[in-house]
């Protein structure tokens, strides 16, 4: 269970976003994720939280690998996976795998479910034989709750929460250590997304996998999370466990979050007070100096205007990047002052 | 009389595998000033319902039934008659602002298109409308704001533009299709508050559809709950969230992941997939996910009703399991 498996430091993937024709060509640079740094263990799920535009989707490819980060480090088990050649890189793919958003469009229409499944495995074991790889992917099928007599069809015969168990299984079928999974269920009805999160979570004690979860609503992490990192404009607002989180967020932008989220439950509902949020996210392309939530955070003072928070370690040892953190007190479910 | 009143209603769509059951029987009605919410999974019919009496469905799309808006059949209605009242009477939002605003035109033009053909109103008296309209929904610098095109607005602010062209005419009902499922929280929780407000302020009747019970719960006064096409339980938002009868919308509310709820145990989700509307089982739709099914279910269950105006299609009768 212990043990740091992943270690991002600084990382920073910035785009050139080119405006306007000719003599009025300008190049601005758009900070996608900006100085993002935390730790993963063995076994541990860390949930990635912000709404779109925080960040967390190129954050999830740039750990992988997939994009090149512009500035900092991705420790996989001590290595510098930046370092690593292509060839390299790849072989490292067998412990680093991804699950995309909209399972659909991450299969391939015309293979079949055997062929996806198994595609890994001819990729990675060229010389396998053919009843190794059949029986493999059988055995996939069973564990993601598959019918393994549906080898031979295609996804398209499949619905959108069957389509994530394929989607898991090739995912899985090379053993991976690591999976990043990018707003798992986002696309999925609640009854079939509740099935994929257990499946995961039980994938995960038998397995032992490291996860990293993403999502932009604060009640589908909360029951796969031992921590959660909360994101705005691709910075990084807070990383704290999964318990403290929910009962006291240390940063103003978790509470507003978890204040946004509405409760199934019409008594509740009608007596929650509001995120006090203004405003919308700023655009990316020109973020706010100082704290870059300054300008819809309750709690600004001038200093948050003027000076960019870092983040830093509490008592607890849950991460925030917030100047009046110590004296803000965030509880849940205590009225605001 | 009921501001709307939707009975038998039936809706196939003709595809190329075979005829496509939308929605099977389905009635409902809603009163002046009320909110209804539709609520199921993709595919349970909730949309095509809506589409239906909006008269807007697809070309291969047929509907039966009767729809009476203020004891008028909507259905019957010529596109003339109909389009006196859609817009005006009857406004809808859709899902996606993007899509349903046009890319080519101006907010303004889309905005004052509206009112000066449903209100006769000069292009100068439409504009300060919609410019008050737009403060409504909280869009700052609304003189600036109204000429722009959609793809300069961010989607939390494109769709407070639909609820304000929804609201233009000040319809007495306005069909929310998805309102807020494209858009973030904290922006959800934005538009959620502006339809109570916007409600409470103009008596306009929503039907809100959705499959984010959290919304409902803040928002809607009666819950119609589809699975499959059909109507499976309706009755008050208290009625459905705590005492839920169909097994259905008990699974539905168990699989919700809650924030007020602990993290560690497991969320109960129903098991299985609902079923393929090309080839509808006989007897109770939801049987096959349905952790209560027995022998009698191979019958269709009948849609049973208590003195409370609580309905619900199941032969069983129990709150509590």
């Amino acid at each position: 269970m212990s043990g740091r498996v992943l270690r991002v430091q600084d990382l920073s993937v910035h785009f050139k976003v080119h405006e306007g024709l000719l003599l009025n060509a300008k190049t601005h640079t758009l900070k996608a994720v900006d100085g993002v740094s935390f730790e993963l263990n063995a076994g541990e799920t860390l949930g990635i939280v912000g709404e779109s535009g925080s960040g967390k989707s190129t954050l999830a490819r740039a750990i992988l690998g997939l994009i090149k980060p512009s500035r900092g480090r991705v420790l996989w088990l001590g290595e510098d996976l930046g370092k690593l050649d292509e060839e390299a890189l790849r072989k490292k793919r067998e412990d680093l795998q991804i699950i995309f958003q909209d399972p659909l469009a991450a299969l391939d229409p015309r293979m079949t479910v055997l062929d996806i499944i198994a595609e890994p495995l001819w990729t990675f074991y060229p010389r396998i034989a053919r009843v190794q790889v059949d029986e493999r992917v059988r055995g996939m099928m069973k564990l993601v709750g598959l019918l393994p007599n549906q080898l031979n069809r295609y996804p398209h015969e499949f619905s959108g929460g069957q389509c994530q168990r394929i989607a898991i299984a090739r995912a899985l079928v090379l053993n991976p250590k690591l999976v990043v999974c990018d707003e798992p269920v986002s696309a999925l009805d609640v009854s079939i997304q509740a099935q994929i999160i257990n499946l995961l979570k039980d994938l995960q004690k038998k397995l032992n996998l490291s996860l990293v979860f993403i999502a932009h609503d604060l009640s589908v992490v909360k029951h796969i999370s031992d921590r959660v990192m909360v994101m705005y404009l691709g910075r990084v607002m807070e990383i704290s466990t999964q318990k403290s989180l929910y009962k006291r967020p240390l940063h103003p932008y978790t509470s507003a979050l978890i204040k946004a989220v509405p409760v199934p439950d019409p008594r509740l509902a009608r007596a929650v007070s509001d995120t006090g949020l203004t405003g919308d996210m700023p655009s990316p392309l020109d973020p706010p100096a100082g704290c870059v939530f300054h300008g819809r955070c309750p709690y600004a003072v001038k200093r948050c205007e003027l000076e960019v928070p870092a983040l830093r370690r509490m008592e607890n040892g849950d991460w925030v990047a917030c100047h009046r953190a110590e004296e803000l007190d965030l509880t849940i479910g205590k009225p605001s002052t | 009389m009921s501001l709307l009143e939707v009975k038998d209603l039936d809706v196939d769509f003709e595809t190329h595998d075979g005829e496509v059951h939308a929605v099977t029987k389905l009635n409902f009605s809603i009163d002046a000033g009320d909110a209804l919410a539709i609520v199921g999974e993709s595919g349970s019919g909730k949309t095509q319902s809506m589409m239906a009496v909006m008269n807007l469905l697809a070309e291969n799309g047929k509907a039966s039934g009767k729809a009476l808006f203020k004891g008028e059949d909507l259905m019957q209605m010529n596109v003339a008659d109909l389009n006196k009242r859609r817009g005006k009477e009857i406004a809808m939002i859709f899902q996606d602002s993007m899509t349903s605003l046009n890319p080519y035109l101006k907010i303004e033009k889309q905005m004052i298109e509206v009112v000066m053909h449903h209100q006769g109103l000069s292009k100068s008296e439409a504009r300060a409308h919609a410019m008050e309209m737009l403060r409504a929904v909280r869009i700052p610098d609304p003189e600036r704001r109204i000429r722009q095109y959609p793809h300069e607005y961010s989607g939390g602010m494109r769709q407070r533009i639909m609820v304000a062209m929804g609201l233009l005419c000040q319809p007495d009902l306005l069909i929310a299709d998805e309102p807020t499922t494209a858009l973030d929280v904290t922006v959800q929780a934005q538009i959620s508050q502006l339809m109570t407000e916007l409600r409470a302020k103009s008596n306009t009747a929503i039907i809100l559809i959705t499959h984010d019970l959290g919304v409902v719960a803040g928002l809607c006064d009666r819950v119609l709950v589809m699975y499959a096409g059909q109507a499976v339980e309706c009755g008050t938002v208290e009625q459905i969230f705590y005492q839920p009868k169909h097994p259905y919308t008990k699974g539905l509310l168990k699989s919700v992941p809650r924030l007020d709820q602990p993290g560690d145990t497991g969320l109960e989700a129903i098991p299985g997939n609902p079923p393929n509307l090309l080839s509808l089982p006989e007897g109770c739709r939801f049987r096959e996910r349905c952790p209560k099914a027995h022998d009698a279910c191979r019958e269709a269950p009948p849609m049973q009703l208590d003195e409370q105006g609580h309905a619900w299609r199941c032969f069983l009768d129990q709150v509590d399991d």
